[in-house]
């Protein structure tokens, strides 16, 4: 939320509107799928990152790819939060929004705080797109939005004037609208607009008119809120204090995509990623795709199963093998997942988590595929599994993934969800020379290999086709011990189950102790995973401020848990666990622990927010603030 | 180990895993043949890969002393597309089934062959399912009375071969499992073919459907019921050699030659024919209408996918040099934070 520091007012430049700095605020873009929000959005995003800020985003957008006109269904949006200081969530209430139609409007007011920005595209306020949206008469004739600054620009029209000059159609000039109010933005938030423009001319070098309308476009969105006497205030979110060094913005998806480069590069192997398209993990795919000469090999397969299997056969041919899916396509790998088990290859899967079941919400968030990951296959069937907290962090836990699956040789669950994997933050550029190296041997002694002996760590060898003298069979039927032939044997089935089982467990000796954020005992440990962390890390240090005796307790592994996680939960006389399904961790930490525990489940394809957090925090508590 | 530069012998290729099928299966024949095309093609058993799925004939790698991967079922020709990415120097051989891989399988054998990626696919054609022992499968003839169709089956068959054929495979052929010279010709040119090379083998299953294909294996029938394939040679057949196979209209029929007709009239087979026009109406031809042709029914030249990827990444190479990571890492707008 944004909040008027002591820096008071200040005047920028030629501007004589005054400038108030603010410590961070949230914006909004809303309208049709077909408007370009999500471009206006990232483009803010980029610019307020290469200028300093924290920030972190949500985009929210619609399964259909363009839902009719003007309608509910068809709304798409794109929120930024940005902030001089250090943020971990797109942020709760809006302080800016800014809707292109009476749709957008309707389906996002509900989140603007009372006293925010509402600027509105008034042209787009016509009798039958009302009627779409429905609205009986028009909202902004009545008092409903007192509580607001309602701004009401005639965006359309403005737009067209300015790209007049360009002879574009009135179809193509229309669409230069998003920057148009891109621009609005820019200048009400100090904005420079170089970083757009530069875009804005990559983009569309080899159509200038369509480029050319779009700066003009942008441009007079800036001028707009310069001249026009409609604003009396503008806003200045200084830089942020991050840590020093050089960052980038990413989304969860392309920081997946460059911590699977890095750990191939890493282990000096080839990345091989076998996928097939699905809403929210494509990204991986496409971005993946471009960087081919890392030696990046891509097969986009017939389907989820084939990108599975083949996975499978690169890990066994000495890949680094990875799949990306999300909750539909994680259901259908699950045979194939326990054939990599069974055969103990070396792989990933990334699940993207979205709304379930079956097709769901696709472009929602959800956290619902935990069960699904931990015990989601035939037969005693564990694999390692681990959970991404933030869109960058996706970036190690990919590169923790691996080096787990190749140690182990397992498969390795890692699971994002759709609001990390598509939602994006800065990402302070690590060092490639500081990266751990992942070491691998491959069994070369044709004298003594066995396909099924074990290490210390309980892994078998990894020994690749091509290799001389070491032909051996790998398959789904139950293995005797050290040779690893066919057997049905009823004790070597029970030997090999716990051998496997025990495996996965030694992970715990790699992955250290479980942090607790906070004294180390107290009233109440609130428990999460997953890309939820931002949210509830936020929600606990605002208990804690307020003198609650509150710790958080985030868990990235999953499957095993750290070795001291038991102990932490007995020391702590409550414990909240929150998470955005119906309590599937809860029941996780009730299995292995025999605890007793509150849940916070939210399954409305939304990330939570913190205030509901800290609510239900000072519930479990009892209600009252110290 | 054996060294590389003795030459191998069948034998050679044998593991030490004692062979489980039926006595008297067909599958014991194939092993045999391959075990010996192998050998005499020069194979490195370190080099070679059998992929699998499930069902009798996909515990086939097990028998054999190369790598192996016994997969899950229908899914053996993705497990092969991702060790012939992974490493595109071995050679990799799938094995499969009629249930195996038009079944349960269908789906990766249609995509794997349009991809042309050079993968070999055997498949075992009994018409039935014998590890589940014995109900119908894809390829069993409508009114097959098995386990689950004690009424007889009411389901069109699938052909493999024409199902091949419509996404444009490279390399087809049939052969029968007792007919050895034959299947020692085509699965040598199986070997040799680069890019998906997909061959039907008629196998008998003796438990659960004996005799099926007696039509092309009985010595007593087999010439007047088989025609071999011989590219830019006549159609011919029969045990006395006299009948062929004459187009009229745009349909084959069978004649006899010698009352006015002469090879001239006859269809000459052309296996490189750019259309897989010919060899559609081949894969149409079946009994007891027509002689069920056996040999290479189509083999053609063409950009293999790996070979396709791999000249990607070389190029991709070329142009903006070996993957950096610190320069990957730095793309984009980046901004330095004190």
């Amino acid at each position: 939320m944004s909040t008027v520091t002591s820096e008071g007012t200040q005047t920028h430049g030629e501007s004589a509107k005054p400038i108030e700095a603010i410590e961070s605020a949230i914006v909004r873009f809303v309208g049709d799928s077909g408007d370009g929000m999500q471009l206006a959005g990232t483009q803010f995003t980029t610019t307020s990152a290469v200028f300093g800020n924290d920030i972190a985003t949500f985009p929210d957008y619609p399964a259909e790819i363009r839902a009719p006109a003007g309608t509910l269904a068809g709304v798409s949006g794109f929120q930024i939060n940005f902030s001089s200081r250090d943020i971990h969530t797109p942020g709760d209430k809006v302080s800016a929004l800014m809707a292109m139609n009476p749709a957008a409007l309707k389906a996002n007011i509900a989140d603007l705080e009372d006293g925010g920005l509402l600027i509105v595209n008034v042209d787009e306020f016509s009798v039958p797109n009302l009627k779409r949206a429905h609205y009986e008469s028009n909202p902004l004739d009545s008092d409903a939005f007192d509580r607001y600054r309602v701004y009401k620009i005639p965006i359309t029209k403005h737009t067209f004037e300015a790209v007049k000059e360009t002879g574009l159609s009135t179809k193509d000039a229309s669409r230069c609208k998003n920057f148009y109010a891109l621009g609005v933005a820019f200048w009400l938030y100090d904005r420079p607009l170089e970083t757009t423009l530069a875009w804005i001319n990559q983009k569309f070098a080899k159509v200038p008119a369509v480029a050319q309308a779009n700066t003009l476009a942008l441009k007079a969105g800036y001028h707009f809120g310069e001249t026009a006497e409609i604003f009396t205030v503008r806003y200045r979110i200084p830089r942020a204090k991050l840590a020093p060094g050089k960052y980038r913005n990413l989304t969860g998806n392309q920081a997946t995509a460059l911590g699977l480069i890095a750990a191939a590069r890493l282990a000096g192997k080839p990345l091989f990623y076998g996928s097939y398209p699905i809403t929210p993990a494509s990204d991986i795919l496409h971005e993946l795709s471009l960087h081919k000469n890392f030696d990046v090999r891509t097969f986009q397969a017939e389907d989820e199963i084939a990108a599975m299997c083949s996975v499978i056969g690169a890990a066994y041919a000495g890949a680094i093998a990875v799949t990306g899916t999300s909750g539909p396509g994680m259901a259908l790998k699950q045979e194939a997942i326990g054939l990599a088990m069974i055969t103990e290859v070396p792989c990933l899967i990334i699940n993207a988590q979205r709304g379930g079941p079956s097709t769901g919400l696709p472009t929602k968030t959800e956290q619902a595929d935990l069960w699904q990951a931990i015990i989601g296959r035939n037969g005693e069937c564990p694999v390692p599994v681990l959970a991404a907290r933030s869109a960058s962090d996706c970036f190690s836990a990919a590169i923790e993934a691996i080096r787990v699956a190749v140690k182990y040789m397992t498969p390795v669950i890692l699971l994002s969800d759709g609001f990390i994997a598509s939602g994006s933050e800065p990402w302070r550029i690590p060092d490639a020379a500081d990266l751990e190296k992942i070491e691998i041997k491959h069994a070369d002694d044709a004298e003594t290999f066995q396909p099924y002996e074990r290490n210390a760590a309980g892994s078998r060898p990894w020994a690749i086709p091509g290799t001389l003298g070491l032909q051996h069979r790998l398959g789904g039927l139950e293995k005797a011990d050290v040779t690893g032939d066919v057997c049905y044997d009823p004790d070597n089935h029970q030997h090999m189950i716990e051998l496997r089982a025990r495996k996965v467990q030694n992970v715990a000796n790699d992955i250290g102790d479980q942090e607790v954020f906070g004294e180390p005992s107290g009233d109440l440990l609130v428990a999460s995973w997953g890309g939820t962390f931002g949210a509830v890390w936020s929600a606990v240090q605002r208990a804690q401020a307020e003198g609650h005796k509150v710790s958080h307790m985030h868990l990235r592994w999953l499957l095993p848990m750290p070795k001291n996680t038991g102990a932490i939960l007995k020391r702590f006389k409550k414990i909240l666990v929150c998470e955005l399904n119906m309590g599937q961790l809860q029941f996780v930490l009730g299995g292995h622990f025999a605890i007793e525990s509150e849940g916070l489940h939210k399954v409305q394809g939304r990330p939570f927010m913190i205030g509901e957090i800290h609510e239900k925090i000072v519930q479990v508590l009892g209600g009252q603030t110290p | 180990m054996s060294a590389i530069d003795t030459p191998l012998k069948p034998k050679d290729f044998k593991s030490d895993q004692e062979v489980r099928w039926c006595p008297g299966c067909g599958d014991y024949s194939i092993l045999s043949q391959m075990q010996k095309v192998l050998a005499d093609v020069g194979a490195e058993k370190h080099n070679t890969v059998f992929v699998s799925g499930i069902g009798c004939s996909s515990r086939f790698p097990y028998y054999m002393d190369t790598y192996g991967f016994h997969g899950i079922h229908g899914r053996a020709a993705s497990i092969a597309t991702g060790v012939k990415i992974a490493n595109p120097d071995l050679t990799v051989w799938v094995i499969t089934g009629d249930g195996d891989g038009l079944s349960i399988g269908g789906n990766h054998f249609i995509h794997t062959i349009r991809r042309n990626i050079d993968l070999k696919i055997v498949l075992f054609n009994n018409r039935i399912y014998g590890l589940t022992k014995g109900q119908y499968s894809p390829t069993s003839e409508v009114g097959k009375k098995t386990r689950s169709t004690p009424f007889g089956s009411i389901d069109n068959p699938i052909h493999p071969i024409a199902v091949a054929l419509g996404v444009e495979v490279t390399f087809v052929a049939r052969c029968v499992d007792v007919d050895v010279k034959n299947m020692i010709s085509v699965l040598k040119r199986a070997a040799a073919h680069k890019g998906t090379a997909f061959v039907e083998v008629y196998q008998n299953c003796n438990v659960y459907n004996h005799m099926a294909f007696a039509y092309a294996s009985d010595k007593k029938t087999k010439d007047d019921h088989v025609l071999y394939l011989e590219h830019g040679k006549p159609m011919i057949f029969g045990k006395e050699r006299d009948k062929g196979i004459r187009l009229n209209g745009t349909m084959p029929e069978v004649v006899d030659l010698g009352s006015g007709i002469s090879q001239d009239d006859l269809l000459i087979h052309d296996e490189k024919a750019a259309e897989p026009t010919l060899a559609y109406l081949l894969s149409r031809m079946r009994y007891p209408d027509f002689p069920e042709p056996m040999g290479v029914f189509r083999a053609l030249e063409a950009p293999t996918y790996e070979a396709v990827l791999m000249n990607q990444i070389e190029e991709a190479t070329r142009q903006k040099g070996k993957g950096n990571l610190n320069e990957l890492f730095g793309a984009g707008d980046t901004w330095e934070v004190n």
